[in-house]
């Protein structure tokens, strides 16, 4: 196990490596720069002006230069200043990480938990009126466009009924504290959470459903009915377990998005998280800023697939065996 | 003194009590879209900075929708009668955020230090003046090289801000820790910024205006999206909306909601004027008959009319309307398909395919760029819509890298600030999209702008700008668009938001919630 784990640590290092590298250049590659943004919302530049922010900036260096320094900075975890915001983007990213982790956790929960509940009801019920039902269900969760949804959800519920707020994070302003403070949230983030979760619950439905008729058909189940256990422990100990394997799977590759995957959600609710802040670096050109998004969400990716595959093991010690 | 200087401020809080009284308190919901970098408006003047920031910051005077000066830090100023000298007294009792008092020696800073190190608008201005002193705590005169009678225009809170000396001298200015803890001396103080949330601001309770601000907190709202924003407003979250927050399509049905005000006013100083950049470097652009025909195939009513609204007005050519020293002179372009292709054919333009580039900033202007290729293939123009982000579209036109491109601009107050820099040759200069971009030359042309801004008195000014105007209205070195509307959306609740010719950044001081 430790050896398992150390292997893989060293090859996430490399390969977090190469993926910086790469965005580096990618992120250079696009048209403009930071300066040219910058001089062209403040609506007046003279050649001084523009020389003035690529120094700060650090841009009038070769980028070979620029990369050398960004690389050293990184290995020794210092992401850098955003040009723009004029702070530590360390800072930026980790005043944004809980507004987004609450999300995208929250999301993940419902999902994951909804999903499995819904598939294996489903699969329980094969051909019957329920199981149509959600299986039709998915099927729309599952085909329609998140920021519709979205749009949908916010047009009903905050305007047409008024019961939940449309967008934000808390209310501004209204001075709640304590307990107050997190029942305030939490109907915040109602809506965003459902709307984010229900692709990935769609999937996990249809996922769970599918993977349980097959496992049901399998020899040791016919064995256990033969030997005249119940059906419902049948579907819950021998069933529903031997068909996580794929569900878990997914949930490793959805909670490598945990950080980066909520873009749409977090800008049509106005929730402060990464998302925006990685969305808003992009069109600005904010380098530094953008590169250390970068980084993070692909150390969260790294990070939750290491997890996922010690998770395998425990689900199914039939890998543990094998490797 | 002190007594004595209250009693105007008394006489002009009973002037507008004649109106309704104000009464102080509640806090007022506005959008500030998109989020600025900072509001440090020494630094930082992009749109959404100075609407925060112009009530922290503020400068030597205010104009009013004529822009005509008004008192701001200034309480009284003259003008010498040979146009040379002006001279500023300032209020008394000034304080910065912080408590220290605000005197001419942090102008004397701002105007020869920190403006002229960090804004080229400032740079600009100054290189009119000759000297600036100050023989006292409270007055500064600046002596100009030549008369330059749009000097008293130049005064604005974003084109002039006043910055505290005691907190920026010897340090450097774009890092100093006081750009996030923000000290001015204006009617509300920087109170909290949750950045991707909201800014909030407070009461200056120690302003030189007795009374005054009204409003207890301003909260300035970050909502990324278009549609949310309508929402916010639709709800009651937010309770203004200020000009250019909202896409246009959805401004009609927000305006017909309930207890629902909407001005265009606010804008005079700003005078957005839009227009479509041909590169007059190339083929058929350097051709002034081409140029002329795409002004005659252009439906610009259609696009005031249904793009925006109604808003704004069809423009006449390279000065705007609200600016001083507009004039209707010279050929004007009404829509005229007709006469549009007979101009093609007299310069035996080829059908070659050109790219036109939408400025991108949203909905409408994607939607006008669309109008705009129709309009230009119905006279026998092919167009190929290309689209690109911010930072692509400031990198295609200060490299010149296009054949026709959307822009808008702001004129500033005075054609010598904002409308002379697009035409001279001493401004064709890569790197800047601000500057004269289509590369248009005219010896002509320089010589009336260059005479015009500093002929005196303003009848002289009027004579070359006349002149100048109908002479560029002839070459159409841009097809010139419209004179930019954007209503301010708010609850009627809300007592006169908007009372200078820079609208909500400047006018907060004097607005009020009614109970």
């Amino acid at each position: 196990m430790t050896r398992f784990l150390a292997g893989r640590l060293v090859r996430a290092v490399f390969i977090l490596l190469v993926i910086t590298v790469s965005n580096f250049f990618l992120i250079h590659a696009a048209p403009g720069d930071p300066a040219a943004v910058m001089a062209g919302e403040s609506g007046d530049a003279d050649p001084q002006f523009l020389e003035q922010l690529r120094e700060r900036f650090g841009l009038d260096k070769p980028l070979y230069v620029q990369l050398g320094i960004y690389v050293s900075h990184v290995v020794r975890l210092d992401l850098g200043y955003s040009y723009r915001q004029q702070l530590p983007v360390l800072d930026l990213i980790l005043e944004r990480l809980p507004a987004t982790l609450l999300l995208s956790l929250s999301a993940f929960a419902v999902s994951l938990g909804l999903g499995i509940l819904a598939g294996a009801m489903a699969a329980a019920r094969q051909g019957r009126l329920s199981d149509t039902l959600i299986s039709l269900f998915a099927l729309i969760f599952y085909a329609t466009p998140l920021f519709w949804l979205a749009l949908m959800a916010v047009l009903l519920f905050s305007i047409e009924l008024g019961w939940l707020p449309g967008f934000g994070y808390e209310t501004v302003g209204a001075g709640y504290a304590g307990f107050a403070r997190a029942l305030d949230i939490a109907k915040h983030l109602v809506l965003p959470a459902m709307t984010l979760g229900l692709f990935f619950m769609a999937v996990y439905v249809r996922m769970t459903r599918a993977s349980m008729l097959e496992v049901s058909q399998m020899d040791f189940v016919k064995t256990a009915k033969a030997k005249g256990l119940r059906p419902r422990v049948i579907q819950r100990r021998h069933v529903l377990r031997n068909a996580l394997l794929p569900v878990v799977t997914l949930a490793g590759l959805q909670a490598g998005q945990l950080v980066g995957g909520a873009v749409l959600i977090e800008t049509v609710f106005a929730w402060p998280g990464i998302g925006r802040l990685m969305f808003e670096a992009l069109s600005q050109r904010d380098y530094n800023l953008l590169l250390g998004v970068f980084v993070v969400s692909a150390a969260m990716v790294l990070l939750f697939n290491l997890i996922t595959d010690v998770l395998y093991r425990f689900v199914d010690p039939r890998i543990r065996v094998a490797s | 003194m002190r007594r004595l200087l209250t009693i105007p401020f008394a006489l002009a809080l009973t002037v507008s009590a004649a109106l309704a009284d104000p009464v102080s308190g509640g806090k007022l919901d506005l959008i500030v879209q998109p989020e600025p970098p900072s509001v440090m408006i020494g630094i930082t003047t992009n749109g959404p900075a100075l609407l925060v920031g112009g009530n922290i910051y503020e400068s030597l005077l205010r104009y009013d929708e004529n822009l005509k000066p008004m008192p701001s830090l200034a309480k009284s100023w003259e003008t010498s009668e040979d146009g040379l000298t002006y001279t500023f007294h300032l209020q008394e009792g000034v304080k910065w955020h912080d408590g220290k008092p605000m005197t001419s020696a942090d102008v004397m800073f701002s105007v020869e230090d920190f403006l002229m190190k960090l804004q080229p608008r400032h740079r600009n201005l100054m290189s009119h003046v000759a000297k600036v002193v100050a023989p006292d705590d409270n007055t500064v005169v600046f002596t100009l090289k030549e008369p330059f009678e749009a000097f008293i225009r130049g005064f604005a809170f974003y084109t002039m801000p006043i910055v505290p000396k005691h907190i920026y001298e010897g340090t450097d200015y774009q890092t100093n820790p006081a750009n996030e803890k923000l000290i001015g001396t204006g009617p509300y103080k920087f109170a909290e910024w949750k950045r991707g949330s909201y800014i909030k601001l407070v009461k200056n309770e120690d302003y030189y205006l007795p009374g005054k601000p009204y409003i207890d907190e301003l909260y300035y709202h970050v909502i990324p999206d278009g549609a949310s924003r309508a929402v916010a407003y639709e709800t009651g979250q937010v309770s203004v909306l200020p000009g250019g927050s909202v896409e246009n399509f959805d401004i009609p049905r927000l305006s017909k909601l309930a207890n629902t005000c909407t001005t265009e006013k606010g804008w005079e100083y700003f005078a957005p004027l839009s227009w479509l950049w041909l590169n007059n470097r190339k083929p058929p652009m350097d051709n002034v008959k081409f140029r002329q025909a795409v002004m005659f195939a252009l439906d610009r009513e259609f696009a005031k009319d249904v793009l925006w609204n109604g808003y704004g007005k069809v423009s006449t050519g390279p000065i705007s309307s609200k600016v001083p020293f507009y004039a209707n002179v010279g050929p004007s372009y009404p829509h005229d398909p007709a006469k549009a292709k007979a101009l093609l054919k007299e310069m035996g333009y080829d059908g070659k395919p050109l790219k036109l580039l939408p400025l991108p900033y949203g909905e409408t202007w994607q939607r006008w760029a669309e109008a705009v290729k129709q309009n230009l293939a119905d006279v026998g123009i092919p167009v190929e819509i290309e689209s690109t982000d911010v930072a692509g579209w400031n990198q295609k036109t200060s490299q010149w890298d296009y054949d026709i491109a959307f822009t808008y601009l702001y004129q500033n107050g005075d054609p010598a600030i904002g409308v002379d820099r697009n035409y001279k040759s001493s401004q064709i200069a890569k790197g800047n999209p601000f500057n004269n971009v289509e590369g248009y030359s005219n010896p002509e042309v320089d010589k009336l702008f260059t005479e015009a801004a500093v002929a005196f008195p303003a009848a002289k000014r009027q004579e070359l700008y006349d002149k100048v105007q109908a002479k560029l209205r002839e070459d159409v070195p841009v097809a010139w668009l419209l004179e930019l509307g954007f209503p301010t959306i708010y609850n009627c609740n809300v007592e006169n938001p908007i009372s200078t010719a820079s609208g909500l950044p400047n006018s907060l001081r004097d607005a009020w919630i009614k109970k």
